[in-house]
């Protein structure tokens, strides 16, 4: 669109970004990298407007974040159609989590486009904005303010093309959000890494603790006991942080902390009958309710990364959920101390 | 398959007087908990809604309230603890 006055373009000074919708080496090791929280929150790319391919004055708008993830998501999935993207400065978080806390917000949208000054590179007034940016964005209040029309664009990158063959009009599926196995088996590696510290710790505490016999302390139950408990312990978070997450819709319960006790149940199961040790016994008590507490815990934190929680019903969860967990874990290291020093 | 969270808990109001039939909140849900019929809005899938707040942002009639947070037990503990951590941020894709 040129200028009423002098003719010419508008905005010349604010240059795109060159983007392309091809992936380098980098960006496909960059995208399993942040998968195992490495370099995560430093994956951004710069805020502000880009273009891939050629685009022109009728060329579609997109929106997105600057984490680098979201970004280059959208950007391979426009499959080399000419396009506009306006990159919102979320501080390096992806589109969804930045729209719950505002940062991909009204304001932040308001501003790229007047700083980029995109109304004079383009005829049209429509901008694709992802579904999922929708709890930061007020439409009305977009249009009002910029005579943009807000389109939300369907919840995944992979239906863009679709959706706008279709005049801008998404399906019930494409606008729905889904948590598959594969969704919540991407988000399995970080859970590992912010729980591998407690992991650790318990397990040192418990090895520890298994030299113990009465009042002697012998090195060689390490070997016995220790190996023992130190699987156990490892096995009861791999309950939470693994086994909850991924069987979630098969578990019973509605509740996340009630899907992981049982998850820690079945693991604690599994336990016993790998290692053979079938016993009623303090130890074996001990055990279990580590298996529960551990596996209710993590899958518990799991409410974060799923896609379906509120959070009026975790706080509810929880009110009953984290005194019970506390209760096992205290009661359970209680019995494993007791185990010690008198064979039950 | 359909993964079903606590039943009878969210925090959603509708006023049906308000609603102009614009459709806005089908767009914007991402668990189909509205659907507009004779140009107005109905409630079909109460317990699905995860409290976003999507809707509520972009009703332009502000036909729609709720309490809008994200359903994460890290956040909510490191909150109760006192711990701010900067940004809270606890699943794999924040």
């Amino acid at each position: 669109m040129n200028d009423f006055h002098s003719g010419f373009t508008l905005a010349p000074e604010v240059k795109p970004v060159v983007a392309t919708s091809n992936w380098s080496i980098n960006d496909y090791l960059g995208s399993v990298k942040v998968r195992f929280a490495i370099n995560r929150d430093n994956y951004k790319v710069k805020p502000g407007l880009y273009s891939v391919g050629f685009p022109g004055d009728e060329s579609e708008i997109f929106v997105s974040a600057n984490y680098k993830l979201s970004f280059d998501i959208l950007r391979k999935n426009l499959n080399g159609t000419d396009a506009w993207i306006l990159v919102l400065d979320t501080k390096g978080i992806n589109v969804w989590c930045a729209a719950g806390k505002g940062t991909f917000g009204t304001s932040e949208l308001v501003n790229k486009i007047n700083e980029t000054l995109i109304a004079h590179r383009v005829n049209h007034r429509r901008i694709i904005v992802p579904q999922l940016g929708a709890p930061g964005i007020a439409s009305h209040e977009v249009k009002l303010q910029t005579g943009f029309n807000v389109k939300y664009g369907p919840v995944r990158a992979l239906d863009i093309q679709e959706f706008i063959d279709n005049k801008y009009n998404a399906t019930r599926e494409m606008r729905r959000v889904t948590f598959d196995f594969f969704d919540r088996l991407k988000l399995i590696p970080v859970e590992w890494i912010f729980s591998f510290k407690y992991m650790l710790i318990c397990m040192l505490i418990f090895i520890t603790g298994s030299g113990f016999t009465g009042k002697e302390y012998s090195v060689s139950n390490l070997q016995t006991v220790g190996v023992i408990t130190a699987l156990h312990i490892f096995m009861a978070f791999f309950s939470g942080t693994t086994l909850g997450p991924l069987l979630l819709p098969v578990l019973p319960f509605r509740g996340f902390s009630l899907k992981g006790a049982f998850a820690g149940l079945l693991t604690f199961i599994a336990a016993l009958i790998l290692t053979g040790q079938w016993q009623i016994s303090v130890y074996n008590l001990s055990m279990l309710l580590i298996y529960l507490a551990a596996g209710s815990f993590f899958t518990m934190n799991f409410t974060g990364a799923s896609t379906y929680t509120s959070l009026s019903g975790v706080k509810k969860e929880m009110k009953y959920a984290v005194p019970a967990q506390l209760i096992a874990l205290g009661s359970g290291f209680l019995l494993f101390v007791l185990s010690r020093f008198i064979q039950l | 398959m359909k993964q079903n969270y606590l039943k009878k808990v969210v925090t959603l109001e509708y006023n049906k007087e308000l609603c102009s039939g614009c459709k806005m909140c089908t767009y914007v849900c991402p668990h189909g908990v509205f659907e507009v019929n004779e140009r107005k809005a109905k409630i079909i899938s109460r317990d699905n809604c995860m409290e976003c707040g999507a809707c509520q942002v972009n009703c332009p009639e502000g036909a729609i309230t709720l309490q809008s947070g994200v359903g994460c037990a890290t956040a909510i503990l490191y909150s109760k603890l006192g711990k701010t951590k900067g940004e809270i941020c606890c699943d794999g894709k924040c």
